[in-house]
């Protein structure tokens, strides 16, 4: 039975030995093999990704077309998309003067995407890479004739080419919108190197830390880093600054798709893959299967003597986390806060030149407190992300087999439950406030003290219940449907992204956008603190954590 | 079965027809066991049998589908947080938190459930070579194994639920293991010690409780469970065995030429060895051995055999 698959991969003939790379070099025996594991492992997962991008673009190629027949309606959305909100969010804006359906999607929506792509390939890299490292499951795989790189080059070859499939069947939807052939292509294309820059990304941190959940935690900060220089360059000027440029987002969006396009900014993506799988490759000869090249020190032989409650353990397990989550947030808003600096320039020259364009957006205020307002939701939107991820540690206590040993204790369900939800609310509300906070200050910095810290303090509180609602769906979920627990807060809030960014360029209908818990919340300080139903939320949320202990308290555990 | 040490008080663990499935699979189905104050008993099935899920039921980890469960006299899922003041577990595939040490495992373990004597925890940790300093991700399967036993062993507590603890550990260690349960049982404690290995409950256990397919197919003492089995005879004779062949309770009679006669080697059940030693009198015995059956061979019968077979005869030993 395994007669032909040795034939075909495994080097068993000294002939085929002979082949067999040897010394520190490229070593990929194997490759195809894993290769048609990985994509067989993931089937379900890349299907939903793939189908849910693809669905997207079928979405918003239709709604745009229906939404915005005319010329006017065109050119109201390009005004908008002229304040530094909108350049923040979308792109460099390209063609506003003549605001196409193809125009629009190429400076509002390839960005978002680029994003989404990116973030897909950093967890699927590091998913078939680290996380099977330390498992120890890849221990396994390398005892067999399996070459020292053919693991990261199968999962980078597995996610590279779930890119090339979205490419081309976002390429077929825009062409099948009506768009131009050249132009949907090349943002089918774009979108999909930005993907597999980010594949060679995961290949990178794989190697530096032991955990897929450190690694991951770092791919996504690049891709932070990555997403706020296209940000802050084309804030800085028209089309974009040098900033823009240090950026693969930045150059997916200057290939000026539907507006003049050009194709050499794809040349750039493709040499940074070759660089940085380069140096992946590099770091992967340099250490032990299993080993990150942050080695570990012994630690104490004796527990701290608060280490004595499952409180204090949960917090000892996540306090890490939390704290460079902490610092990376805090730094990326205290950047962002610096750039109510420009909203206020941007004013002042708008002001100047047409008043009329400035009533539109309601003056200073709305500018400003939209800018505020925005940056406060995305906060509390990547807040959530925590707290659900935080949520789910404790799913990932019970099945890992750690939940077992800690209710034989004299430990009840409920006061295991209430410290997992006690350290994950911490976590949520001190990255709360640390947006809060840090725009505050990020604005002070540069001599912006209007809106004040009250009203930024003001405007992240007013998220507590809907963030409540996230903590609590992710913990009913865990109690009653545990297979559930992952899967369904994460669409959700994906919906909530989508929701409160093309909300308003789509204009959902309010029956939909009441799923996403933050659209009751006000948006502080365009809105009234009151404004919202806080009311609503607190009681969803306190009907959802009371499920959850309920629920927790009558399950079976039957993982070991 | 019931009250096999006379006037003592409830027993430790008393479980009458035990049901559990989850969807269509029938996890235990009907299981008796009972471990009386002091008693080491020995919980013997292989994998699948149903000995996790009955020991996650004594946890309050799982609600029995039906059947009554008592452990240490209270209800396992009512009273789950005071009944696991009074007993430490150990699985047998221990996951520790990996970003803690060893140590703080253990001093995580031993705090949440009482007061702990630092000193045992030294000795301890020495008898069983265990570096607390190291992160539990480290560890080996057997030392992670060392930590769950260190962290039960230093608990002064009336039970101890132990889930094939010594899997991975390494003969030595296995020894060290033994020691302790002596002492535990020395000191009164009682013992429910989930195993496949069989010497080891031969070893200290006073009674085994065998399952399969998740019921009890045989329970008793080491000594009432050898009185249904067979012995193995190997001796030589003189005189012609063909004889013996024909007495009613021998089994896989094998004769071999000797220099002094012959020798013969069977199996007898224990209810006829009477009759068998009778017959054996008239033929000029030179020498004999009679050993008594190991606990592989009483396994091995159990599944070697068709669970209706086997089920028939415990049914016909309990009579």
């Amino acid at each position: 039975m395994t007669a032909p698959v040795a034939a075909s991969a495994l080097p068993t003939s000294p002939h085929a030995a002979a082949r067999a790379p040897r010394g520190s070099g490229v070593d990929l025996t194997g490759t195809a093999h894993l290769l048609r594991f990985v994509l067989r492992r993931d089937r379900v997962r890349l299907a939903v990704w793939v189908g849910s991008i693809t669905l997207m673009y079928v979405y918003f190629v239709g709604a745009l077309s229906a939404l915005y027949t005319t010329p006017a309606e065109r050119q109201s959305r390009a005004a908008i998309m002229g304040t530094p909100v909108s350049t923040m969010m979308a792109g460099p804006g390209y063609g506003l003067d003549d605001y196409t359906i193809g125009a629009m999607l190429s400076n509002e929506i390839i960005g978002w995407v680029a994003i989404a792509l990116a973030i897909l390939n950093v967890m699927q890299v590091v998913r078939n890479t680290r996380a099977e490292e330390e498992s120890g499951r890849a221990e396994l795989v390398r005892a067999g004739v399996v070459g020292r790189n053919a693991q990261a080059a199968a999962a980078f070859v597995a996610v590279v080419l779930v890119d090339a499939l979205i490419g081309l069947l976002t390429t077929g939807v825009m062409i099948g919108g009506g768009l131009e052939a050249p132009d949907s292509l090349a943002v089918g294309l774009s979108t999909a190197l930005v993907g597999v820059v980010f594949a060679a990304v995961g290949v990178v941190v794989a190697q530096v830390t032991e955990h897929a959940r450190g690694a991951t935690g770092l791919g996504l900060a690049v891709l932070g880093v990555v997403y706020m220089a296209r940000a802050f360059g084309d804030m800085q000027a028209t089309h974009g600054s040098w900033l823009s440029w240090t950026s693969p987002i930045g150059w997916a969006q200057q290939m000026r798709a539907f507006v003049d396009l050009r194709w050499w900014p794809l040349a750039l993506h493709v040499v940074l893959v070759v660089v940085v799988l380069a140096v992946g490759v590099a770091l992967a000869s340099r250490r032990d299967l299993g080993a990150g090249l942050v080695a570990q020190r012994p630690g104490r032989a004796q527990a701290a003597p608060a280490l004595r409650s499952p409180f204090a353990l949960a917090w000892r397990q996540q306090r890490t986390a939390l704290l460079w989550w902490t610092v990376g947030l805090g730094l990326m808003w205290t950047a962002s806060g610096t750039y109510l600096e420009g909203v206020e320039e941007m004013f002042t020259e708008v002001a100047a030149t047409s008043p009329e364009v400035l009533e539109l957006f309601g003056g200073r205020e709305q500018l400003v407190g939209g800018f505020l307002a925005v940056m406060v939701l995305f906060g509390m939107l990547l807040a959530a992300g925590y707290g659900i991820a935080a949520v789910l540690r404790a799913r990932a206590e019970e099945s890992a087999g750690r939940l077992e040993p800690m209710l034989a204790l004299p430990v009840s369900r409920g006061r295991w439950l209430g410290a997992q939800l006690g350290v994950a609310t911490l976590g949520t509300v001190v990255l709360a406030v640390t947006t809060a906070l840090t725009l505050w200050l990020g604005a002070a910095l540069v001599g912006i003290t209007d809106p004040g810290l009250g009203t930024h303090v003001e405007a992240a509180v007013a998220y507590l219940p809907g963030l409540a609602v996230y903590l609590g769906l992710t913990a009913a979920l865990y109690a009653w449907v545990p297979r559930a627990a992952a899967p369904l807060p994460w669409a959700l809030l994906a919906f909530g992204f989508v929701a409160g960014v093309f909300g308003p360029l789509l204009d959902l209908p309010s029956a939909v956008t009441a799923v996403d818990p933050f659209a009751a919340v006000p948006r502080v300080p365009v809105e009234d603190l009151g404004a919202g139903s806080l009311p609503v939320l607190a009681v969803v949320a306190a009907g959802l954590w009371a499920l959850a202990f309920v629920g927790f308290r009558r399950r079976d555990l039957p993982v070991g | 079965m019931t009250s096999t040490t006379p006037g003592a008080a409830a027993p430790a663990i008393e479980i009458h027809d035990l049901h559990k499935s989850f969807g269509a699979v029938n996890a235990l189905d009907g299981l008796d066991l009972t471990v009386g104050v002091g008693e080491v008993a020995g919980f013997l099935g292989p994998n699948g049998a149903g000995k996790s899920t009955t020991i996650r039921v004594l946890l309050g980890l799982l609600r029995a589908d039906a059947g009554d469960v008592r452990l240490l006299g209270g209800d396992p899922w009512a009273d789950a947080v005071p009944l696991h003041r009074r007993l430490a577990y150990v699985p047998g595939d221990v996951s520790l938190w990996p970003n803690l040490t060893g140590g703080e495992v253990i001093d995580l373990l031993t705090r949440l459930r009482g007061p702990a004597d630092p000193r045992r925890r030294a000795e301890l940790l020495e008898r069983f070579e265990l570096d607390p300093t190291k992160k539990t991700r480290t560890y080996s399967k057997g030392n992670r194994q060392k930590v769950a036993l260190v962290a039960a062993f230093a608990s002064d507590v009336e039970l101890l639920v132990l889930d094939e603890p010594t899997s991975g550990l390494d003969p030595l260690m296995e020894a060290v293991f033994t020691d302790y349960l002596r002492e535990v049982k020395a000191q009164g404690r009682s013992v429910l010690l989930s195993s496949h290995i069989l010497h080891e409950v031969e070893k200290v256990c006073d009674t085994v409780t065998i399952i399969r397919a998740g019921r009890a197919v045989e329970s008793g003492t080491l000594e009432e469970l050898r009185h249904l089995t067979r012995s193995n005879v190997d001796t030589v004779v003189t005189g012609d065995p063909a004889a013996i062949s024909r007495l009613p309770g021998v089994h896989d009679l094998v004769t071999q030429p000797n220099g002094q006669g012959t020798r013969v080697r069977f199996d007898v059940d224990a209810d006829h060895v009477g009759g068998v030693l009778a017959a054996l009198g008239q033929l000029g015995v030179r020498s004999f051995t009679a050993a008594p059956p190991s606990l592989e061979e009483l396994f091995m019968r159990h599944y070697g055999d068709a669970p209706d077979a086997s089920a028939d005869r415990a049914a016909a030993g309990a009579r």
